[in-house]
């Protein structure tokens, strides 16, 4: 599988101001059962986005996830806590979310998204606290320069680890990477006896 | 990195770079080499299927290691003998970890083995998880390890496949944090508490980018078991590293376990963990200071980990909107005492405290009592090799003499992916490591607590300190 390049993405955003959105509230446990990677948007968010009967909460601004261009969400801090789960970005993407904006963002989360081509985008608390109350902006970001551009003049710039913004540009699967050491992997094996 | 190369080093150094294949660099983070992957049913099946469309074998099957544990049963097979899964999907599920097992020559605890049970149970039990290893596993819950000096993390399933193809993962280093906890517990207060009363200093994010390292006389007091519910509880801070320095307890743990070294490789072993520990001087990113004599029994009374106070206490009056928001969850009264709160269910078991002195712990309270009326209990232990250990000691008599249930092993309540749940709306009293929203079931209120706080509360039908039960025994 190859990663989908990720270059930028101009996108209204959906504001969740929760802090500690962990994992389970992005996929619960119940919809882990799946051996598949595909599908899950359904389940993105679902006692969120769908009450008891399983009805569509009309006041949801995830109901917006994918739709006219509402494609970037802005969160809480520690966005992703919890499970070490990756059917929650599998979810996000399924959704229509290509990129989560927050403060601080957690670390097993963060990795995951990564590896499927949904930015993570940490941004200061200043810039935070301004886009937490902006919904329905719309937001520029790109990777190239990490930065992310909002109501005309406001700009910010991110960090995302070097070598996941390369594979990220570029399209290229951080697996292919690794199986290239394999002569080292195993000369370090070797080494061990 | 914090410390010159020669100087002193914390036990995290040491183990990252014995493991380091390649060196970070800045466009690159480290090729780290794994020595035990632990797989369970939940976060391989996608990762096996990469590695098929890609026409890759599995490495190191010799170094992988399968039990199936969040989706199966913890009830016994009805009387067809059939195993009554929660969905067909949850039994297709197992089917495919047994399936790719089988496919790729990778040992698995499977559904009759005596041995199955939770991934981060079993590990240790089994003397699979050694002092110096790198272990990691597609659960958070992987620095349970730690416990035992081993660099022992989390991943994602996209990494499952990479160590599944590789045997290594690309990893930058994290900082390093010790938490050194100053001072005896006192009576009725454990690693659980510890924990909590952790969490909720530095917070639910204050790991974030660290690897924890427990240390002081309160961590070396601790049982093997205990160790274990501390580093277990380290994702909840946010840190996907939990460890504390090998010990004579570490290996007197290990010795003569199924996996563990014997004879002269037992020797040469030890003499190589001793190495391990942190060195004197060695320096840490960050460091916190805990005084474990003032640790109480502790309770959550929120949706974080973090939202953590003692169990004599009252839940705080909401300062913003998210604390508003919980307590609304939660439905505990601002400045009443936790001990108002009636309890529905009681949850003992998960990975976090579901061992044999867990179970020990919440018998000695229950030994002779009921349950009381209205409040459905189940004890879920971490193993079949635990559960057996139990019934020798009779202590599922004492539960089911209390009125309480007595299962099979498995994640059960601590994930409710099985169809072990609360009902919405209960407030359940859990031995686990999660009170998120929806967590234990749509709707459930969950309360962290240890085994001898979720027994006590079980016994009085509302939050309880366990300390006068406690007392009485002389714990």
């Amino acid at each position: 599988m190859s990663l989908k390049p990720f270059q930028n993405l101009t996108s209204r955003v959906i504001v969740l101001p929760e802090d500690n959105i962990d994992t389970d509230q992005i996929i619960p446990a119940r919809f882990l059962t799946t051996t598949e990677r595909s599908g899950l948007g359904k389940a993105a968010f679902y006692d969120w986005r769908y009450d008891d009967a399983g009805r569509s909460r009309n006041q949801s601004p995830l109901n917006l996830a994918g739709q006219g261009g509402h494609a970037i969400l802005v969160a809480g801090s520690n966005f992703g806590c919890g499970s070490s789960r990756e059917h929650a970005p599998w979810a996000l993407l399924d959704l229509g979310v290509k990129a989560v904006i927050s403060s601080d963002i957690a670390d097993i989360f963060k990795s995951n998204a990564l590896k499927n081509g949904l930015l993570p985008v940490e941004v200061d608390g200043k810039t935070h606290r301004r886009l937490l109350n902006a919904p329905g902006e719309e937001v520029a970001i790109d990777l190239e320069t990490q930065t992310v551009r909002f109501g005309g003049e406001w700009q910010a710039v991110f960090k995302v680890d070097s070598f996941a913004r390369y594979c990220l540009l570029n399209g290229v699967d951080p697996l292919g990477y690794l199986m290239q050491q394999l002569p080292a992997i195993k000369k370090f094996e070797e080494g061990r006896l | 990195m914090t410390t010159e190369k020669d100087g002193p080093q914390s036990l995290f150094e040491k183990l990252w770079r014995r493991h380091l294949v390649t060196e970070e660099e800045t466009e690159r983070p480290a090729v780290l080499y794994i020595d035990l992957h632990l797989i369970h049913e939940v976060t391989s099946p996608q990762a096996f299927d990469v590695l098929a469309s890609k026409k890759i074998h599995v490495r190191r099957p010799d170094l992988t290691f399968a039990t199936l544990d969040h989706s199966t049963p913890t009830l016994p097979a009805d009387d067809k003998g059939v195993l009554r899964y929660a969905t067909p999907a949850a039994a297709a599920q197992v089917e495919k970890l047994i399936s790719n097992c089988r496919d790729h020559d990778i040992p698995l605890l499977g559904l009759d083995d005596p041995r199955r049970g939770i991934v981060h149970v079993i590990g240790p039990e089994l003397g699979l998880t050694q002092p110096g290893k790198t272990i990691v596993c597609g659960d958070s819950h992987t620095s349970t390890h730690g416990a035992f000096g081993a660099l022992a993390f989390g991943i994602g399933t996209t990494e499952v496949g990479h160590v599944l193809a590789s045997q290594c993962v690309l990893q930058r280093q994290p900082k390093t944090m010790r938490v050194t906890f100053k001072g005896d517990l006192s009576l009725g207060v454990g690693a659980k508490d510890m924990a909590l009363a952790m969490i909720a200093d530095i917070g639910a994010d204050g790991g974030q980018g660290y690897a924890i390292e427990f240390a002081g006389p309160a961590v070396e007091n601790l049982s093997m078991e205990g160790r274990m519910t501390l580093c277990n509880m380290s994702i909840e801070a946010g840190a996907r590293f939990g460890m504390v320095s090998p010990d004579e307890k570490t290996f007197e743990y290990l010795r003569g376990r199924e996996y563990a070294p014997a004879g002269i490789a037992w020797d040469e072993a030890v003499a190589d963990w001793r190495t391990l520990p942190s060195d004197p001087g060695a320096l840490f990113d960050k460091e916190v200071r805990i005084d474990a004599s003032a640790v109480r029994p502790m309770i959550t009374y929120g949706v974080s980990p973090d939202a953590a106070a003692p169990v004599d206490g009252r839940a705080p009056r909401p300062q913003s909107d998210v604390e508003k928001h919980a307590a609304d969850y939660m439905q505990f009264e601002a400045e009443q005492p936790f001990s108002k709160a009636s309890v529905n269910r009681v949850f003992i078991g998960s990975c976090t405290n579901s061992r044999l002195s867990d179970l020990r712990e919440a018998a000695c309270v229950m030994l002779d009592r009921k349950v009381k009326e209205g409040v459905t209990v189940l004890v879920v232990p971490g193993s079949e090799t635990i559960r057996v250990a139990a019934e020798a000691e009779k202590l599922d008599q004492v539960f089911l003499n209390a009125g309480a249930q007595w299962r099979n092993s498995g994640c059960s309540m601590c994930i409710a992916m099985n169809g072990d749940q609360g009902e919405p709306g209960e407030l359940v009293v859990s031995t686990s490591n999660r009170n998120f929203v929806g967590r234990q079931g749509k709707g459930v209120r969950t309360v962290l607590a240890s085994p001898a706080t979720a027994a006590a509360s079980a016994i009085e039908g509302r939050i309880a300190d366990p300390r006068p039960y406690l007392a009485m025994t002389g714990r």
